[in-house]
């Protein structure tokens, strides 16, 4: 099977900081895939390159086989490639449909959306609560509620419904539980196979090793600015994941 | 809303009283966290969702109150009619202001800004013989084009909307003095040469309410902004960048090529508010409306518009003037002094800014 996303020896100097050295990565169809690191490992630089957030200085993305290049995360996202960003990117003042259709708006049909650019309200909100049934997020009652009345893992859930509903190819999703409680958390960890059954692969970067442990498929342990080992969580205990990380423990041989 | 007060009003009745019964109630936060909502919590809430209702509420109590103090008199087809005519420009100019303030900026230079076009208008039409209409265009293409300079030195410079509009409003009233050569133009001049400029200032009588067409104008231009801020995408833009603008970038809207489109936009407006006034003042002098400025941000303020950004309704702004007009009226009338009218509306905005801020916590 070939991969969906690849980066090959992507490298990002800032300064005489190295934070990537012909890092690589890899991406299946379908598959959730963890990426750990420690702090400063350069696994949130790798992940900007990804989303457009970060132009690498030197390496290539391929998309689906081609070869794909971009300066904003606008253009990214464009390709196929949606980010669910830590702080979620959401506007807390506008509604749930308003939020997952900033920057895609539906315009009412005829004369008062071509001309006086109307928006069809109507439209936009039925879509919206498709998407969130879609999902299993069937608790948030009124679409037109404003996102900051919702909670933290509804907050996330309506993120991840904006970044799966726009003709997806790749869902990256940075620390998507660092901000939530243990009954949340358990919430976007479901949120994240729902996903994945819907066939769009998932690229997770989190801190929380049991998270990670559970639901990614192949593990990316990133140290030094490079991609260290993959590693299958069935096979390794966390222990292990922490050591490769740190430099404890020589990293097995792929 | 109606929803969550509901279950809010539920759990409130199934709050244990006392310690008795604590151990068999569901513990888990969420249910704390709802113990805590008092009657104040849920006005909090309701004003949060309602931004609207706090400059309703002190219109119609202001109105009351001067009703009371001034006695019959404020009551007045004559005086409550004189009230919307006296706020008809701050009214435009803080419409403006509004779409500004929605950003999390800020424009200390539209008055200067309505000045300047007005003075193209005048000057082109009076004095230099032009026809009135490509005159009022001239100012109108002023208006937009003074609007986005500003704009572009916010989003190019990255400068603080409140030093850029410090520098413009004073270059903009400058170039007022460079113009005029601190010379009024005569409502006589141009009652003579360009009486369209005029035409906003003609009053029609309904009933013993004296209205001049500006005043309509101003009520339309409320409207047709509120249609642009809630049913286009442009006017959730506007909201979405005063809210969080690297959340609106990341989610794909341009913001500084939205920045320069809103500061246009709210150029337009005053564009129009540059030659209504000159049907309300009859002349156009260099000098006038030099409190243009802070009079449209203290009717937005009051109004309800938050200066974070984000939050708040155009209506608001409305209702933020009428309130400026009702004090000013009501204490002339009972005979205050002008002092006193300072003080009030003193009082009033910093009271506008901390309800602001204490509905405003309702969020985290």
């Amino acid at each position: 099977m070939d991969p969906v996303l690849v980066a090959k020896k992507l490298s990002k100097k800032y300064g005489k900081v190295v934070a990537l050295d012909n890092a690589d990565l890899e991406l299946y169809p379908g598959e959730v895939l963890g990426v750990i690191g420690d702090n400063g490992a350069g696994k949130s630089t790798l992940i900007k390159a990804l989303c457009g957030a970060v132009i690498p200085d030197s390496g290539e993305i391929q998309l689906d086989g081609n070869k794909v290049s971009f300066t904003s995360p606008i253009e990214a996202r464009k390709l196929g490639i949606e980010t669910v960003y830590q702080n979620l990117a959401l506007s807390p003042a506008l509604s749930i449909t308003d939020n997952m259709f900033l920057g895609r708006e539906i315009r009412q049909k005829g004369f008062m959306g071509k001309f006086l650019k109307f928006l069809d309200q109507k439209a936009m909100a039925e879509e919206a609560r498709k998407r969130l049934s879609d999902l299993g997020l069937l608790t948030i009652q009124n679409i037109n509620q404003l996102v900051e009345t919702l909670s933290g893992g509804q907050r996330q859930g309506v993120a991840v419904a904006r970044a799966t509903s726009f003709g997806t190819k790749v869902v990256i999703m940075d620390e998507p539980t660092a901000a939530l409680g243990v009954k949340e958390s358990r919430r976007v960890l479901e949120l994240i196979g729902e996903v994945r059954a819907r066939g769009i692969p998932i690229i997770l970067i989190s801190h929380n090793m049991p998270h990670v442990f559970e639901v990614a498929d192949r593990i990316h342990v990133h140290r030094l600015g490079t991609r260290l080992c993959v590693i299958d969580p069935k096979k390794y205990e966390m222990s292990d994941a922490v050591a490769f990380m740190t430099g404890a423990k020589e990293p097995p041989l792929n | 809303m109606n929803k969550i007060s509901d279950d809010i009003s539920k759990d409130l009745k199934d709050q244990p009283k006392f310690t008795t019964d604590i151990g068999e109630k569901d513990q888990d936060h969420h249910s704390f966290d709802l113990g805590e909502q008092t009657t104040l919590k849920k006005i909090q809430h309701f004003l949060h969702g309602n931004p609207t209702i706090v400059p309703v509420i002190i219109l119609i109590l202001s109105v009351i109150a001067f009703g009371f103090i001034a006695g019959g008199k404020f009551f007045s087809a004559f005086n409550l009619s004189l009230i919307v005519q006296q706020v008809t420009i701050v009214g435009i100019l803080a419409a403006a202001q509004t779409l500004i303030i929605l950003t999390a900026g800020i424009d200390l230079s539209v008055a200067a800004m309505m000045v300047l076009a007005s003075v193209f208008m005048g000057k082109l039409s009076v004095e230099m013989g032009i026809p009135t209409l490509p005159a009022i265009l001239v100012g109108m293409i002023s208006g937009v084009a003074t609007g986005a300079f500003n704009g572009l030195l916010v989003t190019r410079l990255r400068l603080p909307p409140f030093i850029v509009t410090l520098g413009t409003w004073n270059i903009f009233f400058a170039l007022v003095i460079f113009f005029t050569g601190s010379q009024s133009i005569r409502s006589s001049d141009i009652e003579v040469n360009a009486p369209l400029l005029h035409f906003w200032g003609e009053r029609i009588n309904l009933g013993g309410f004296v209205f001049t067409y500006g005043a309509f104008l101003m009520i339309g231009i409320f409207i047709f902004l509120w249609f642009l801020l809630n049913r286009t995408a442009w006017g959730r833009h506007v909201y979405a960048i005063g809210d969080d603008k690297e959340a609106a970038e990341l989610s794909g809207i341009r913001t500084d090529r939205m920045l320069v489109s809103i500061y246009a936009v709210a150029g337009f407006v005053v564009a129009i508010g540059a030659w209504v006034s000159i049907g309300r003042v009859g002349s156009v002098s260099p000098t006038s409306f030099y409190e243009g400025n802070l009079d449209s941000i203290t009717a937005v303020v009051i109004g309800g518009t938050s200066l974070f950004g984000g939050r708040g309704t155009i209506i608001g702004s409305l209702f933020g003037a009428l309130i400026v007009g009702v004090f000013s009226s009501g204490l002339s009338i009972a005979g205050l002094d002008v002092l006193w009218q300072r003080f009030a509306l003193g009082c009033l905005i910093i009271v506008a800014v901390g309800i602001d801020q204490w509905i405003r916590k309702v969020s985290n």
